[in-house]
Formats: C-alpha cells, sequence, structure tokens
C-alpha cells in the first residue's frame, strides 16, 4: 500500500466513524456545535498520531503478553500530555471538552489503531496512519457538530445567522444519534454504488 | 522485527522501563504547563469578579476571605476595594438543585445589600433551556434588587422571580444560589451588613 493511499484510507474508505462505527461515545457527546466537534478531533488526532509512532517505534522490545498494558501506558501518556496542554493554551475549549479528554485513552479507535496497524508497521507507516484516521475521525466530527449546531441553534463556528433557538433536539442527545445515523445511511448508499 | 520471548524478566523490565519513560515524560510537561495553567485559572476567576461588581483597584484574589453559610459549608468572598472604600463584594456560590445538580455562580454585591451582577462560571443545565440562565433576558431582573426585599423564589410559587420558560427548575436553583451568597455575607439581614464587613475582613486580612 503506499502512503497516499495509506493517509486518505481515513477519510472514505476506512473512516473510523462513519464505516468502522469506532468511537461513538465521543462522537455522540462532544458535537454539541462544529467547534467542539473539531476540538475533540484534533485532540484524538495528536494522540493517534504519537502513540501509533511510540508504539510502532517500541514494538520491537515490548514481549507480546504485555503488549496491551504497554499500550495503555503509552495512550494514557499522550493523553495526560494533551489534557494539561490544553488546560493551559485553549482554557475555553477545555471547559466544554473536560470530561471527554480523559476518554481518549478508552477510544477504541487509538487503540484499534495500535493492536491492528501501528505493532505491525513500520514507523513512518504508522504516523502516517495515525494522522490519517485521526483526521478523518476529526473531519467526521465536525460534520456531525455542523449540522446539529446549524439545526439546533442556527449558527456555523458560533456565528449566528438564524435568529431564535432552532430545533433544540439536535443539540440534545438524540439529535446526536439522528445525524450520525443518517449519515452513516448515507455513506453506506454511496459506497454500494 | 524480531519480537522479544514473553518471558517474566522480559516483561517486567520492559513494562518497567515503559512506564517510567513515559512517567518522566509526564513529569516535564506537567512542570511546563503549571504556570499558564494557575495563570488561566487566575485570570478566569479575576475576570468573573470583574464583571459583578464596580471597578475596584485591590486585588481581590489576594484579599478573599471564606464565610460558613447557614448549612455549615463555605463560600469564597472576594472583598473589591476602591482605594479605601469598600465598592462591593463577589461571591462564589453554588446550588445543588439544578436540574443537572451543581452549578455555581459569582454574584456581586452591592455594600448596601443589593445585588450588581451576576455570571454563571459552570454549569451543566440543558442546552437552550436552562442554560438560558447565563444570558441577560434572565439574569438582568436580578440587578439592583435586593434579597431583603426581593424574595427569591419562582412566581409560580408566591416568589419574584420571572422564571425561563420550560425551567422552571433552574430559574429556582439560581434563586438558591443568590439566597446561599446573601444568607452568608448578611446573616442577618440587610442591616447586619456592617456587622458583617467590619469583623470578618480585617480579622481574616490580620490571620492570613
Amino acid at each position: 500500500m503506499n502512503q497516499l493511499q495509506n493517509f486518505t484510507k481515513g477519510f472514505f474508505k476506512e473512516n473510523p466513524i462513519l464505516v468502522l462505527v469506532l468511537g461513538t461515545c465521543p462522537t455522540l457527546a462532544t458535537t454539541t456545535s462544529t467547534l467542539n466537534g473539531l476540538g475533540m478531533g484534533i485532540a484524538t488526532t495528536f494522540v493517534l498520531a504519537c502513540s501509533n509512532l511510540a508504539i510502532s517505534l517500541l514494538s520491537g522490545v515490548i514481549p507480546d503478553k504485555v503488549r496491551i498494558p504497554s499500550f495503555i501506558v503509552i495512550i494514557a501518556s499522550f493523553v495526560t500530555i494533551v489534557d494539561l496542554l490544553m488546560q493551559a493554551y485553549v482554557p475555553t475549549l477545555y471547559e466544554t471538552l473536560g470530561i471527554f479528554i480523559p476518554l481518549i485513552v478508552v477510544n477504541c479507535i487509538v487503540l484499534g489503531r495500535a493492536e491492528a496497524f501501528a505493532s505491525k508497521n513500520d514507523a513512518f507507516s504508522s504516523l502516517i496512519d495515525g494522522l490519517g484516521m485521526g483526521l478523518g475521525f476529526s473531519m467526521a466530527l465536525g460534520i456531525v457538530g455542523a449540522i446539529r449546531e446549524l439545526l439546533g441553534s442556527g449558527s456555523i463556528f458560533g456565528f449566528k445567522f438564524i435568529a431564535g433557538d432552532g430545533v433544540l433536539i439536535f443539540i440534545l442527545a438524540p439529535g446526536a444519534f439522528f445525524v450520525l445515523g443518517y449519515l452513516i445511511a448515507i455513506v453506506n448508499k454511496i459506497k454500494k454504488r | 522485527m524480531a519480537k522479544i520471548e514473553s518471558s517474566f524478566k522480559n516483561m517486567v523490565l520492559s513494562l518497567t522501563i515503559i512506564s517510567t519513560a513515559f512517567a518522566l515524560c509526564l513529569g516535564v510537561v506537567y512542570e511546563l504547563t503549571k504556570e499558564p495553567i494557575a495563570k488561566t485559572q487566575l485570570n478566569k476567576k479575576l475576570n468573573a469578579i470583574s464583571q459583578v461588581v464596580p471597578e475596584f483597584n485591590n486585588n481581590p484574589d489576594a484579599d478573599m476571605f471564606m464565610l460558613n453559610t447557614p448549612e455549615g459549608d463555605s463560600l469564597e468572598i472576594y472583598p473589591a476595594l476602591n482605594g479605601e472604600d469598600l465598592v462591593g463584594y463577589a461571591v462564589n456560590s453554588y446550588t445543588m438543585n439544578g436540574f443537572s445538580g451543581e452549578f455555581s455562580i459569582m454574584v456581586g454585591f452591592n455594600p448596601d445589600g443589593s445585588i450588581y451582577d451576576i455570571i454563571v462560571l459552570s454549569h451543566a443545565e440543558t442546552p437552550g433551556l436552562g442554560s438560558k440562565m447565563a444570558e441577560p433576558e434572565f439574569k438582568d431582573q436580578f440587578k439592583g434588587k435586593n434579597p431583603a426585599t426581593f424574595s427569591l423564589n419562582v412566581k409560580k410559587e408566591g416568589g419574584d422571580i420571572d422564571a425561563i420558560t420550560a425551567a422552571t427548575i433552574s430559574s429556582k436553583a439560581f434563586g438558591d444560589a443568590i439566597n446561599r451568597a446573601y444568607k452568608t455575607l448578611f446573616p442577618n439581614g440587610p442591616d447586619s451588613f456592617s456587622g458583617a464587613t467590619a469583623s470578618p475582613v480585617s480579622e481574616n486580612i490580620q490571620t492570613e
């Protein structure tokens, strides 16, 4: 597989949310606005790229039987680094995403890529895979967030262009399921053709 | 790449080395971000205080003192001074009765006990319903009101608060949080103010 394919597979062919349906918990919870969704996506991308790189570099010295605990230590460390950096430099975003950041540790995508890709491939491919998957994840989160923000509060990126409240249910939890469900349906339809 | 064997020694060794190395990294990042984090949190607090009391020129954070609430808990009180004159108090108050549990607000009182302004610090109320309590349409009704004469309960229950449509619980909890701040700062009504101010401020400044 060439590196370009390796990078772009995360966007559509193997999009972690819309095709693999991994990591739906943060998707449903953090996408109340475009910015929140993208913020969560970027934070996950950072963790994914760094942990993929570290794991593929270290895979030679990690005995098979303790690979999962080692992966978790590595992933948790990068998540804590993101957590501290966000607290320090983007406090407003941290306030809305706060409780979901530590949960990146248990996000299936991160451990899934570590186990399925990074531990079996070289460092550069793993880094590219992490970046591609992470950006694909961010893109899906951004789209879900944009649709929910547009329908739910009549704004995009916080710029209001429809007066009033919009359809509240899209900001609430059920709206997340509706939007994600329809997006997956559309992607399946396109893939079938 | 050749995998190393899963012997007991190898497993212990590799886990120990990986954990130690990453713990070291975390320590470095923690040290680097400690200062900026403290700074942003302080700025956030000072910013909230400056929005709920008239203009001041002291450092309310340094002059902060704690007062016990009627329930036995304690609240942070930030006195705002302009020169020697006391211009108001910012009280970091909370309620447990929100629609989604706890939320906290910063209430600013004038020295006569009336409310100067209020700002919501953190909440988990329903977006679009309870979350409207942070907007001027709701919270401005408290400006200039003195809880001694303004009943902090919703109109439906005989009080004076004009509740948010479909968010009576949040509106009522908002009143509860203000009431807690007021009862803490002025335990015996507005007349108790001079007594309440003179003693705790000076005592606390001396003890600190």
